[in-house]
């Protein structure tokens, strides 16, 4: 069974369709990569997944569970999916730990001691500990980034999801998070990136999927894509994107 | 001109001075009378503010649900209570809802003025909850969301505390008129600074004194609070943001 299915997922705005019949899986373990223009729903798609936004046609099913079925319990669902954001949406109102431990404290049910705890291993993890009793709007973009990454993996997830994570970062600090998501990666994460970052999944991408308008034009494992992509849209892409 | 700040000391009945200026054994001076008066203004202000801030924030939230129906809900209470003027509506409370609302006859004349200036002013504070909770980005919603947290908890932890601190500035002006606003109670004959004052300069015919210390006494109630809220702003700035310490 995929950690991550979707089924003909297709979404629309009004009379526009954003999503057209999208298909993919990510198996356990297993990282993609989705990539393309602006404008062809990757960032929709991936909010699909746990539900962000919702779809009209289709089915999504996380480790067996339907994101779409109205008797799913969402927050529950959602709770063990992370997700980070391109513009990180650490709360600006909390200090750093409490960030990562609010949610462990009240969707979990952890005790205020051990959710501290576990987020301060965590920033350990991402290199942050020093930051602990910080707010956000003291960081810079690349360690919000990072403590976001980290406050997504205190709830244990069984898979993660990020939206453009690096595209609001400044040049310099593109680095420190995706090193942080290299080696989540290499622990065998389940992981489904949208990204530009083709270092990246050069790197440590199982599987890149392709979107353009709305549809999912090439899912390929990465070594055939990077090889010789077959529509003629990704080849324009890649070669826009690879060559400066 | 002549001042005759005297005219406070004396008493309400004869017009005679009384030493110290406070009436005593059922006798009052016009001191007494005023300082009576500002206590009337500040439990209407205080009580219309209460039913205000609760009425009032939960009417924004609601415009802000994902819900046709409670959106819907909160801007007809919002539209209903801003397009009518205070004054008329503290009419129809006084006049017309007691007549269509049988039980409603025997309430005193003071809750009817709290209640209709309090939802009036909901109206006010709806639609400022309402763009504080807007101005946050939306990513902070899918966040929460995201985290795992059911909507109302969404709300609980993460868009209320940040709105909230937003629109305190707004929420202090609006603090402030309700203490203003307060006056058109005299219109249902509750004994207030502004009752007071028209009756006092009536009895006295020293009208300059009365509104002058009647118009200090608002100006100090507004400026209070407008102190205390300012004290609070200051409390809950977070650590990093624009105008933030540290």
């Amino acid at each position: 069974m995929p950690m991550i299915e979707m089924k003909n997922v297709s979404k629309w705005y009004g009379e526009f369709q954003v999503l057209a019949e999208c298909s993919t899986q990510v198996e356990k373990g297993e990282v993609i990569v989705v990539c393309g223009p602006s404008g062809s729903g990757k960032s929709t798609l991936i909010k699909c997944v746990n539900g962000l936004e919702p779809f009209q046609q289709g089915e999504v099913i996380i480790n067996g569970i339907s994101v779409g079925d109205p008797k799913t319990d969402l927050p529950k669902l959602r709770a063990r999916v992370g997700m980070v954001f391109q513009h990180f949406e650490l709360f600006p109102h909390m200090s750093i730990t409490e960030n990562l431990s609010i949610a462990q404290v009240k969707v979990l049910g952890r005790g205020p001691d051990e959710a501290r705890e576990r987020g301060l291993k965590l920033l350990d993890r991402v290199g942050l500990r020093s930051q602990a009793d910080k707010f956000p709007g003291q960081l810079s973009g690349g360690q919000q980034q990072r403590v976001a990454i980290a406050r997504a993996l205190s709830m244990d997830p069984i898979c993660m999801l990020f939206d453009e994570p690096t595209s609001a970062l400044d040049p310099e600090m593109i680095n420190e998070v995706l090193d942080v998501m290299v080696e989540l990666a290499q622990e065998g994460m389940t992981m489904m990136v949208v990204t530009h970052e083709m270092g990246f999944a050069r790197k440590v991408a199982h599987r890149v999927v392709f979107m353009d308008q709305g549809r999912i034009v090439e899912d390929d494992k990465k070594e055939a894509f990077f090889g010789s992509p077959r529509s003629e849209r990704a080849q324009q892409f890649l070669s826009k994107i690879l060559h400066h | 001109m002549n001042w005759d700040w005297q005219v406070f000391c004396k008493d309400t009945i004869d017009g005679n001075m009384v030493p110290r200026c406070f009436g005593g054994a059922g006798d009052i001076t016009y001191l007494d009378w005023l300082l009576s008066a500002w206590g009337w203004t500040i439990s209407v202000s205080l009580l219309a503010l209460l039913v205000a801030l609760v009425l009032g924030s939960i009417m924004g939230i609601l415009r802000t649900a994902p819900h046709r129906g409670l959106v819907l809900l909160g801007n007809a209470w919002t539209e209903l209570f801003r397009n009518i003027p205070l004054l008329v509506q503290i009419f129809l409370w006084y006049h017309v809802v007691p007549a269509l609302i049988p039980p409603l006859r025997g309430v005193p004349s003071f809750l009817l003025v709290v209640l209709g200036l309090g939802l009036f002013t909901s109206a006010r504070i709806s639609e400022q909850v309402r763009a504080g909770i807007q101005s946050l980005t939306g990513g902070q919603r899918m966040a929460g969301l995201a985290m795992g947290f059911t909507l109302p908890q969404t709300y609980r932890y993460v868009l209320l505390p940040m709105a909230f601190r937003i629109v305190i500035p707004p929420l202090t002006s609006e603090s402030m008129n309700i203490v203003k606003n307060s006056a058109v109670a005299f219109a249902v004959s509750i004994s207030e600074l502004t009752l007071f004052a028209l009756q006092a300069q009536e009895e006295t015919s020293r009208g300059i004194e009365i509104y002058l210390a009647v118009t200090g006494l608002y100006f100090i109630t507004a400026f209070a609070i407008n102190r205390v809220l300012h004290f609070v702003e200051q409390r809950v700035r977070v650590p990093g943001m624009i105008g933030g310490g540290g």
